[in-house]
């Protein structure tokens, strides 16, 4: 059989009836809540669940309201402190784990990479708490930055790890011959090649941070209360649409970053 | 690249620290949740420079918690507890002395009754916020009831059964729990706490949800038609649209409750703290607080500049002959029954 | 390929240095001293006196009643069954839902693949607790599902379907928080299945359902136990969505925890139930890795 009736044979063979269907109810299952929380954010009633009619009001009422502001702007400084120091420390370690040949401490160091992510993250946020508490550190937001940088190495590592390795390594080799200097041939062109799985890997701690909650609600004291907190404080007072305001203003955002970071590897692969 | 990234790092490390130098003070404010007008905080910004943040806590028991938990500092500079954990708070080494209490400008507001109360007696810790009572609220129109008994939130009729919530922390429930029952609060008898115990877990069986927080939004959408509240903020339901919301005075009487405000141990701005204590005394801002939160307080000249809503205020009226009793600060034993029963009713 | 070159050791040591301080200092420091932190005695206002007890890991099976009596108190290994049975239930719904999409896309061309495979991933990288929250207004009183239901007919007005601070409320909060690690693994798999076998496969059995059983399944089991342990592990522990949809009436090990260091004030309780949570999750991990040496060795022997 040639080739194009094979592949024509395999999809009418392998194509289930109403596998099509069931992920279409799928995603629908994955994506109408998120409509829903945004559509209910432009509700005019003050209820978040009746709906009165259309309006802006919880969008402009977002803007002046000052707490709202400070929780944004300290999520920010934590992400945009946190995700650069997981960042830097994800980079060296994959350039020691990928490029590093087979040693000792090998399973062991690639075993610490992932207990962030292995470790439940209540676990690690009450372990966190007690920590911080009877070492007596106490301050503020370098706490809740601290926190994230740790359990940000995993996801900055792994596009950094996946980019390392698909990168040829007689790239390298070659850059060595031209190059006498070792460092300047990682320079010019270990690190080039690397920067988009860097960026990558950046931008994925930077979503991780801002999204953070538990560690962040147990490890917060005053003054360093980040968005998600502070929305989980006005889900439990009582539900507005300012919340779903708030909500759908940060998922837009977390959704632009991670479709931004999408684009980046595509480009990369072609 | 390398540069560009020690740039960023630099400039955002200015940020951090150089962001609350440049501040004229800042103040980290730790309240109950809806218990802080903004026009209130708006006029102390405007008036003192200093720029306030506000986090909030359901419970008194959250606020020991978190203050417990919080090592050297935690941040906050001021919170507000009610009377008996400023006692619990003041024992454990919570709370920072503040100086100069009584030589603040606005003590001499102050009724003669509160200046230097059982809980905080030389004044040395704390000022007045405000004073209510906890009891339950419901839906007059929805409940055939009149809350003239406390049993009537703790064995609920049918129409109630599945539309009742409670508070989610032990201290205010049990003690009304003991009121219903005619028990001492504070009760280190095991027989009395079992009694409390067995009463609340047959309650439970009526309980839609143990929450401290949303309260008026549950009784606004009927989702319950009876809730644990407290006097003030139940009259703030009424405001709000629940025209219907009752709050109960039954005959064995409420939970009263006296908050203050504190200043937590390691608190930054303590100056800044000082400066709102002294602003709280003042009759016009404690007038803005009890026109928002609508509660009682200790400052009397504040009534001349309460709104037309306060003083036609139903559910904040105490009716004669109903008992107020003050919640206490109980010992170890008794503090460790009341966590027992909790923890049993919770599992 | 080694990094050619003086001091290749110094350079690795100096380049996971980095990592280890702060892995070191700031994940397992905690860790150790909660372990600690466990075997000490809860302070009834919060934190703990340095002394040893027991009494963490006690309370979990025992408990002195009001009248100090110590008898066996099956509440919390209730809780923890609880979680146990609604994880294994999340789990088992999200592969419902999920095996049968990741099929589909995988069997979709390069670039609709990628663009559905993205799709699946973006509500992964969203905030939980919105997430959460979103489910909220759709299963509350007054919320979407009823308002619908009224629309319809189905129900009269006034009425609820009492959907909400239901275990069916917290079931459909965890399936939907962890939905996507249920499908990607399982894609990855499918990815990688050789078009060749299935090609052989559909000459010899004849029925639909002898395909998926004898071939794609068993060729996809990497990914769906992969996808498992991803979904369960982290239902285990979780706390949002019975904090929020189980009106906190609902006990899980996860909002358990939280709860002994928010009003419960009982830390050494809490850092006990925390250690009991990890050592599951180790046993479930374990348990994990010897099934896929298992496959591996299965699959090179094959």
């Amino acid at each position: 059989m040639k080739l194009k009736d094979k592949k024509l044979k395999f999809r009418h063979v392998w194509n289930f009836p109403g596998f099509g269907g069931w992920t279409a109810i799928f995603f629908g299952f994955l994506y109408i809540p998120i409509l829903v929380l945004i559509s209910y954010s432009f509700n005019a009633g003050k209820f978040a669940m009746i709906w009165t009619g259309f309006s802006f009001r919880w969008y402009t009422k977002l803007f002046s309201n000052e707490n709202i502001l400070d929780a944004t702007f300290n999520s920010l400084i934590v992400a945009c402190t946190a995700a650069p120091i997981a960042t830097i420390i994800a980079t060296f370690s994959a350039l020691a784990l990928v490029r590093g040949g087979n040693f000792k401490t090998k399973e062991f160091s690639n075993g610490l990479i992932t207990l962030p992510l292995m470790v439940p993250e209540i676990v690690t946020a009450v372990a966190t708490l007690i920590f911080f508490a009877f070492l007596g550190i106490n301050f503020g937001l370098i706490n809740v930055i601290l926190a994230h940088s740790v359990f940000c190495i995993p996801f900055a590592y792994m596009p950094i790890k996946a980019a390392l390795e698909a990168m040829d390594p007689n790239l390298e080799l070659a850059a060595r011959d031209l190059y006498s200097n070792k460092s300047s041939a990682f320079r010019t062109i270990t690190l080039p090649l690397l920067t988009p799985g860097i960026i990558s890997g950046f931008m994925l701690a930077f979503v991780i941070s801002i999204d953070d909650f538990i560690i962040t609600l147990m490890v917060a004291g005053g003054g360093a209360t980040t968005l998600p907190v502070y929305i989980y404080s006005m889900v439990k007072m009582g539900v507005t649409p300012e919340v779903n305001a708030v909500s759908s203003l940060m998922l837009c955002f977390s959704i632009l970053v991670v479709t931004g970071y999408w684009f980046l590897n595509r480009k990369n692969n072609n | 690249m390398k540069n560009i990234l020690l740039k960023l790092l630099v400039s955002f490390s200015f940020l951090l620290f150089g962001a609350n130098a440049f501040a004229a003070g800042n103040l980290n404010l730790y309240n109950w949740s809806a218990y802080t007008p903004d026009e209130l905080i708006e006029k102390f910004e405007a008036e003192t420079g200093i720029k306030v943040t506000v986090d909030t806590y359901d419970s008194n028991e959250t606020l020991l918690a978190k203050l417990q938990a919080g090592g050297s500092s935690t941040g906050y500079d001021l919170a507000v507890p009610s009377q008996h954990f400023v006692e619990i708070m003041i024992k454990e080494g919570l709370l920072e002395k503040v100086s100069g209490i009584q030589d603040m400008a606005n003590y001499k507001y102050v009724a003669k009754q509160f200046q230097g109360p059982s809980f905080d007696p030389t004044a040395e810790y704390s000022t007045p916020w405000q004073l209510g009572s906890a009891s339950f609220a419901y839906r007059a129109d929805a409940y055939s009831g009149d809350g003239s008994s406390m049993m009537e939130f703790f064995k609920p009729s049918d129409e109630v059964c599945g539309k009742l919530a409670v508070f989610k922390s032990a201290d205010e429930v049990v003690n009304m729990a003991h009121l219903a029952l005619g028990s001492n609060f504070c009760s280190e008898n095991p027989d009395e706490m079992q009694a409390v115990l067995d009463l609340l877990l047959e309650q439970k069986k009526c309980v839609t949800a143990y929450s401290s927080e949303g309260i008026n939004d549950r009784l606004m959408s009927s989702e319950v038609i009876m809730h644990a509240h407290w006097d003030g903020y139940s009259q703030v339901g009424k405001w709000e649209g629940v025209d219907d919301l009752t709050y109960a005075y039954p005959k064995e009487g409420v939970v009263g409750w006296f908050d203050s405000l504190v200043i937590p141990k390691g608190a930054k701005n303590i100056d800044e703290a000082k400066t709102f204590m002294n602003f709280m005394m003042h009759p016009e801002n404690m007038a803005i607080l009890s026109n928002f939160a609508s509660y009682a307080n200790a400052i009397p000249e504040s009534k001349k500049y309460l709104s037309e809503d306060m003083k036609n205020a139903t559910n904040i009226q105490v009716p004669d002959g109903i008992p107020v009793v003050f919640g206490q600060a109980c010992n170890e034993n008794a503090t460790s029954l009341v966590d027992k029963v909790w923890t049993k009713l919770m599992q | 390929m080694n990094i050619q070159g003086e001091n290749k050791t110094q350079n690795r040591v100096v380049a996971l240095l980095p990592l280890w301080v702060v892995i070191g200092i700031f994940m397992i420091g905690p860790l150790l001293v909660m372990a600690v932190v466990s075997l000490m005695k809860s302070n009834v206002y919060g934190g703990v006196h340095f002394e040893f007890s027991l009494d963490g890991y006690k309370q979990i099976l025992f408990d002195t009643n009001l009248f100090g009596e110590r008898e066996f108190n099956p509440a919390y290994v209730i809780i923890i069954g609880r979680s146990f049975v609604l994880a294994s239930l999340a789990t088992i719904i999200s592969f419902i839902i999920g095996f049968p999409a990741a099929y589909y896309i995988s069997r979709q061309s390069k670039k609709v693949k990628d663009i559905l495979i993205f799709l699946v991933t973006v509500p992964f990288w969203t905030n939980l607790l919105i997430r959460t929250f979103a489910w909220i207004i759709i299963l509350g009183k007054g919320g979407v599902i009823e308002s619908s239901f009224i629309f319809l007919g189905f129900i009269n007005e006034g009425d609820t379907l009492n959907l909400m601070y239901t275990n069916s409320a917290i079931l459909i909060g965890l399936v939907y928080s962890y939905l996507p690690l249920m499908v990607l693994p399982i894609y990855a798999s499918m990815e990688k299945m050789d078009m060749r076998l299935l090609e052989a496969a559909a000459d010899l059995y004849s029925s639909r359902i002898s395909l998926i059983r004898k071939v794609i399944l068993p060729l996809s089991m990497p990914g769906i136990i992969g996808g498992c342990i991803l979904v369960f592990v982290p239902c285990l522990g979780a706390f949002i969505a019975p904090d929020l949809l189980g009106g906190g009436k609902k006990l899980l090990l996860g909002s358990l925890i939280q709860f002994q260091f928010a009003s419960a004030r009982n830390w050494s309780f809490g850092a006990a139930v925390a250690m009991v949570l990890l050592l599951l999750v180790i046993l479930v991990l374990f348990f994990n890795a010897r099934i896929n040496k298992k496959h591996r060795d299965y699959e090179t022997q094959g």
